[in-house]
């Protein structure tokens, strides 16, 4: 057997020569990798996006829905029997477990806002003092909703920014009346340009105490309860308690469905890692491409080389030698060409992050080492077809030619 | 007793063809390259093999460079049965015992002369060490020393066959086959590389060359001649008989 140095002397030196097939090559096996990169790094920045924006709101959360959640399965509520509301009552009661820090009961309807001539259609959000904390909101001016008892109305109102605008203009809100509904509120606070937080756009908004929007809406019930849990340890532990809570006080009934912030998370995880995963996959469809074009154009090399792989034979190389010739051929276009990629990759993750520098542009080290893996998979196993065609070439036949 | 199969070797032949035959079927048809032809060649022999076109004379050079096997028949070469090796094994004799020169040269083209000159030796994993005085001495011999980092396209056809010449008898072989060596060259080229080829042999190569030239063939100290297939005269057993 030829020695190493030799042998990738020979594989050079030929790669060299051939330069337009090599460049080629080099090219399809470049962009596969780098659209692996490119795509596999939006999908992990999407899943980093959408992941630290749930981050952002806490992960010591818990949600309280009424209803039974369809996927605990169990036998069908009997007839008559309608899941029993949440209430300001169980809210209060869920607030005395020691694991948990704060508690907002949480009305939503919409009703029209006005002021003078201007009136908007927006949603209307009955809470406490406690969903300043838990959603971590930021005020531009005033204060929020004050700490007072959940079952007290109170006609103050705290507006989304993008309201305070449209009603006010220019004006100070602070200390107007504004009328939501058939009810008149005074202002006492705007909401900071907080952007969306998963679904409802805060900006476009109006709070009220939950006594005061149950008055509104005419309803006793609440649309769910966020609990905030004293420390995340406690959060299964917290979760139980509530769902003990409810059942006791829902004469025996687990008719709400308590999730963690946390469940939402890991879902949300999982269905973008799928999410980039399939995005990777067809860009590694590409690789295949590229694959299958080395194997081409090396089955031309290999009739190209005929007489070569003939002469090769007659000075004693023997079938493996020469096989492993033009298999080491492909691996290194192969390789170089993943290398390629990879640098063009990053290269153009670097112009997207100028573009977009909000956005985490993030490239799996999984994602990195699967494209580089399958480049050079790629390259031996569409690189073996060819290489025993050359190594099984009857040297008389080859030399015969010119 | 050692000193007895030292001069048994001796005396056997070098090259020992048994009755061999070779069947090329093309379609229905089946030709017959070689049909029951035997050969001893002894060490240090200069043999011409002559004969029209289609007679055999490549595949019977073939057969004796381990390129092609027979159908039939047995070879030994030095005493080994070689015809009843594996492709790894042959490839292994071809690289260490046998020089091969072509009519058409089969120059790698993008080899420099001193490198097409290395390359059995690169095969053979030789040391580059060891190999670069070979590949200098060698280019002395054969007066290639201002071509040695000219590419084949860059030679004359007689300066080619000088570099073929060269990367065969760089191996030392026991046997350098050559197949019209001169058929591409002009007189004057081709009379060169002859005289090239005989001071190989004049230092001891045993050479075997198919040639078309009569002036060329008569030159060789044993002439063969073929005819479908066979060796119908051998200028040794002429004299023999
Ligand atoms: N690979 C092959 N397939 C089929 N037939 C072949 C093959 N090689 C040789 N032959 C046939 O075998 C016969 C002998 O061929 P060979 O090449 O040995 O002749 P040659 O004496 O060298 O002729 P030339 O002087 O033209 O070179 C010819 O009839 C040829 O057509
Ligand atoms: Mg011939």
């Amino acid at each position: 057997m030829m020695r190493l140095p030799d042998i990738g002397r020979f594989v050079l030196r030929a790669l060299t020569t051939a330069r337009l097939r090599t460049a080629l090559m080099l090219l399809a096996m470049a962009i596969g990798v780098a659209s692996v990169v490119v795509l596999t790094s939006l999908g992990e920045g999407a899943r980093l996006y959408v992941t630290g924006q749930f981050a952002a709101l806490g992960s010591n959360l818990l949600i309280v829905l009424p209803g039974r959640s369809e996927t605990t399965g169990g036998p069908p509520p009997l007839l008559g029997e309608t899941p029993r509301d949440l209430t300001l009552e169980d809210a209060g009661a869920l607030g005395r477990h020691h694991a948990v820090r704060y508690v907002a009961p949480l009305v939503v309807g919409s009703a029209a806002v006005s002021h003078g001539q201007r009136e908007r259609e927006v949603a209307v959000l009955g809470s406490t003092a406690s969903l300043f904390a838990i959603r971590n909101l930021q005020m531009d001016r005033g204060s929020f909703l004050p700490a007072i008892d959940p079952t007290q109305a109170l006609s103050v109102c705290v507006l989304g920014s993008k309201l305070a605008r449209e009603l006010f203009v220019n004006a100070n809100p602070l200390g107007q009346w504004v009328r939501v509904g058939s009810s008149r509120f005074r202002v006492i606070g705007v909401l900071a340009e907080a952007g969306v937080s998963i679904g409802v756009d805060l900006a476009d908004i109006v709070f009220i105490p939950v006594a005061s929007a149950q008055a509104l809406f005419n309803t006793s019930s609440l649309f769910r309860i966020m609990i905030e849990v004293q420390d995340r340890d406690q959060l299964p532990a917290a979760k139980k308690a509530v769902q003990e809570t409810i059942r006791v006080r829902h004469d025996g009934e687990d008719d709400v469905t308590v999730i963690a912030q946390d469940a939402v998370l890991a879902t949300f995880d999982r269905i973008f890692l799928t999410l980039t995963l399939a995005v990777g996959g067809i860009a590694a469809i590409s690789l295949l491409v590229a694959g299958i074009l080395i194997m081409n154009v090396m089955l031309v090399a290999v009739s190209q080389r005929t007489a070569e792989i003939g002469l090769l034979k007659a000075l004693g190389a023997p079938p493996r030698q020469i096989m492993l010739l033009f298999l080491v051929e492909s691996v290194i276009l192969a390789l170089i060409g993943a290398v390629l990629g990879v640098a063009a990759g990053f290269g153009s993750n670097w112009l997207l992050a100028q573009a977009y520098p909000d956005f985490p542009l993030q490239v799996p080290v999984w994602a990195l080492a699967a494209a580089l893996g399958v480049a050079i998979s790629a390259g031996i196993l569409f690189g073996i077809m060819p290489a025993r065609r050359a190594a099984r070439l009857d040297p008389v036949v080859a030399l015969s030619r010119r | 007793m050692i000193s007895g199969v030292a001069s048994l070797a001796r005396q056997s032949a070098m090259i020992e063809v048994q009755g061999i035959s070779r069947v090329f079927s093309v379609g229905d048809e089946q030709v017959l390259a070689l049909q029951d032809v035997s050969l001893s060649v002894h060490a240090g022999e200069y043999i011409s093999i002559m004969g029209p076109s289609g007679s055999g004379k490549s595949t019977l050079l073939n057969t004796i460079g381990l390129l092609d096997r027979p159908d039939t028949g047995r070879y030994l070469l030095e005493g080994l049965d070689v015809t009843r090796m594996t492709d790894e094994e042959q490839a292994r004799i071809r690289r260490e015992r046998i020089g091969f020169i072509f009519q058409f040269f089969h120059l790698i083209p993008r080899l420099t002369a001193a490198e097409n000159i290395e390359l059995p030796l690169v095969l053979a994993s030789i040391p580059p060490a060891e190999r670069r005085p070979r590949v200098a001495a060698m280019l002395a011999a054969l007066q290639l020393q201002e071509r040695a980092n000219h590419r084949p396209d860059q030679l004359s056809g007689g300066q080619r066959q000088r570099v073929a010449i060269a990367r065969a008898a760089i191996i030392r072989p026991a046997v350098l086959l050559a197949d019209e060596p001169t058929g591409n060259l002009d007189r004057a080229a081709g009379t060169e590389v002859v005289r090239i080829i005989e001071e190989l042999h004049a230092n001891g190569l045993t050479v075997i060359m198919v040639t078309h030239d009569p002036e060329l063939g008569r030159r060789a100290g044993r002439r063969l001649r073929m005819q479908d297939g066979r060796i119908v005269a051998d200028s040794d057993h002429d004299a023999a008989a």
